[in-house]
């Protein structure tokens, strides 16, 4: 018998402690965490070499700050606060890599190093690291710097490939739409020979990476999909209602950092509701907002801070989305 | 239609662009102190709502009838015109307090439980800010406005107090949701309780600047711009005169 009298209180000592964590909660043993951030790496490589291609140097000099940036205030923290180091899964260089792929290229080395800094200094650290955060850091970053810096988060020239000078300038194609009523072509637009973020000219290379992530089962396809759905409809009713034959829904779709921000930014595991209705709800929560700040504010692009506020909601959506199991709710069960 | 318009720009406003907690940064008291629990939370929204749209009808009935230069119930009494808007903030704290007293009484008898878990901060709805914020701003647009088709009325007040506790209503629902999930994050020591709320409450404002310029977007669809109208042709004579 274990159960002798005068040793009652050693199983309960002994019995294991199950620690609750928030999400994500990992089950498969190949679904780590590296695993998952080396995917993402993998999916974004397509944008890299675009990105590459169309802002040159500019390009590689902001990924290395960013990336470096945060690899090292990750360290730092997590060595001030005196916790295990946490920068070997991964994650500080993906969040490095999609901050710097929201700047515009020609942003200055200290935007990004602050931004970079806040991201996941606010962003994460605060919260206690991996896991824990409630809005994406890269976007808290970016957000950081747009509001410090706002002159300088505008994006003002590339290296264009169909011309031969150095450097071309021209507004972004959503700041022409919303300045001066321009359109720009589809073409341009899914090869990315515009001018934008870093990251965000060439809706092809976000598709490829977009369904390299989503087929991996990295991120789900819940949420750019919910996204898509959302800013096609609104986009296809406002065409409907007024028709501008240089600004169509597949403009909208294509242009600024919808693609990046729907298949990269928003999929983020932690920051995003973990029901499947949830996740769609949360989609077409971002693609909503990012239509009414593309439609009526005073900003041309919202996916940043569509995603943040939609961050903001996810603990709220997942409450409101709890499954329920099979044969009814546990609280409604019949005796 | 005009009114409806008017009114339909000042919700917006005053719910999300201007929201008064992420925006103004008024009534942080109740925002950091009762958004521990989503319930709790919900019913603070609810009260500040209830308490912020009585404030303002009688603050705006005061302000209108009796405080601003010219008011007819002054006039009327005294046969000259008085200015007695150095009365309005004494005003105002009387009338929010009562209006607190009063949904304390209603709460209490009605939701006793409600009651016990706002504790203090229930009284404390006299000092916040957002109510005193709402009347001042109601004053503003009252008080002291040289074109008399520019003052607002009943309607236009009411809706910037009602749609100003939505606002603080929904700031503090997504702020108890975000702390409920906090619960379960590991912290550092020094940041736990108000200090991480703090910085959700500063990326939250962040994340709201996203709305900056909604309400000039909807003006520009919803009123067909009488001024764009009127410009139309001086514009058509410019024209002429580059051709020509």
């Amino acid at each position: 018998m274990n159960n002798a009298p005068g040793k009652e209180n050693t199983p309960l000592a002994q019995a294991p402690t199950l620690s609750v964590g928030p999400s994500p909660h990992m089950v498969s043993r190949d679904l780590s965490t590296r695993r998952m951030m080396a995917d993402v790496i993998i999916a974004l490589l397509p944008v890299i070499v675009v990105s590459f291609y169309i802002f040159r140097w500019f390009a590689i000099y902001h990924l290395l700050l960013a990336v470096i940036t945060c690899v090292s205030v990750e360290a730092l923290s997590m060595r001030l606060l005196r916790r295990p180091p946490t920068i070997q899964d991964g994650s500080a260089v993906v969040t490095g890599l999609i901050f710097a792929l929201s700047l515009p290229g020609t942003a200055p080395w200290y935007v990004n190093l602050i931004g970079a800094a806040a991201g996941i200094f606010l962003g994460k650290v605060v919260f206690g690291g991996l896991g824990q955060n409630i809005f994406n850091p890269a976007m808290v970053g970016r957000a950081f710097v747009m509001i410090a810096f706002p002159a300088a988060m505008g994006a003002s020239g590339y290296v264009s490939q169909s011309t031969g000078v150095d450097i071309l300038t021209s507004a972004t194609p959503l700041t022409a739409l919303k300045q001066m009523g321009q359109g720009t072509s589809l073409m341009h637009l899914l090869m990315g020979d515009t001018n934008g973020s870093l990251g965000e000219t060439s809706a092809l290379a976000c598709l490829v990476g977009g369904f390299y992530l989503c087929a991996r089962g990295t991120a789900s396809w819940r949420i750019p999909a919910g996204v898509l759905l959302a800013v096609t409809i609104i986009s296809s009713a406002a065409y409907l209602i007024h028709p501008t034959p240089h600004w169509t829904p597949l403009h909208h779709l294509s242009a600024g950092a919808l693609l990046l921000g729907a298949f990269f930014i928003a999929t983020d595991p932690v920051t995003s509701p973990v029901t499947r209705k949830g996740r769609w709800t949360f989609g077409i929560g971002i693609g909503t907002l990012v239509m009414l700040i593309r439609y009526l504010s005073g900003y041309p692009e919202g996916v940043m801070f569509s995603v943040l506020l939609m961050n903001s909601a996810a603990p709220l959506v997942d409450r409101l989305t709890v499954p329920l199991p099979l044969g009814g709710s546990p609280g409604k069960r019949k005796p | 239609m005009d009114l409806l318009v008017t009114l339909l720009l000042i919700a917006v406003g005053a719910a999300l662009i201007n929201n008064f907690v992420l925006h103004y940064f008024v009534g942080l008291c109740p925002f950091m102190g009762v958004s521990r629990r989503l319930d709790t939370a919900t019913g603070m929204g609810f009260a500040v709502t209830f308490v912020i749209s009585v404030a303002s009808f009688l603050s705006w009935t005061l302000t209108y009838f009796v405080l601003r230069p010219g008011a007819p119930l002054t006039t009327w009494l005294l046969h000259r015109e008085v200015d007695l808007s150095i009365l309005n903030y004494i005003v105002y704290i009387f009338v929010i307090a009562s209006s607190v007293q009063f949904v304390e009484m209603y709460v209490r008898r009605f939701f006793p439980n409600l009651h016990r878990s706002f504790g203090v901060y229930l009284p404390l709805i006299t000092t916040n800010c957002a109510i005193l914020f709402a009347c001042l701003e109601i004053m503003k647009h009252v008080s002291g406005v040289e074109d008399p088709a520019r003052v607002w009325g009943l309607p236009q007040a009411l809706t910037l107090a009602f749609f100003a506790g939505i606002g603080f209503t929904i700031a503090i629902v997504i702020m108890a949701g975000i702390r409920e999930q906090l619960d379960v994050a590991d912290v550092p020591r020094a940041l736990q309780g108000a200090g991480i709320a703090f910085v959700v409450a500063g990326i939250l404002a962040m994340a709201f600047t996203g709305f900056t310029g909604v309400d000039r977007g909807l003006e520009k669809i919803l009123k067909p711009a009488p001024s764009r109208h009127a410009a139309s042709p001086s514009a058509r004579i410019h024209s002429r005169g580059g051709e020509q």
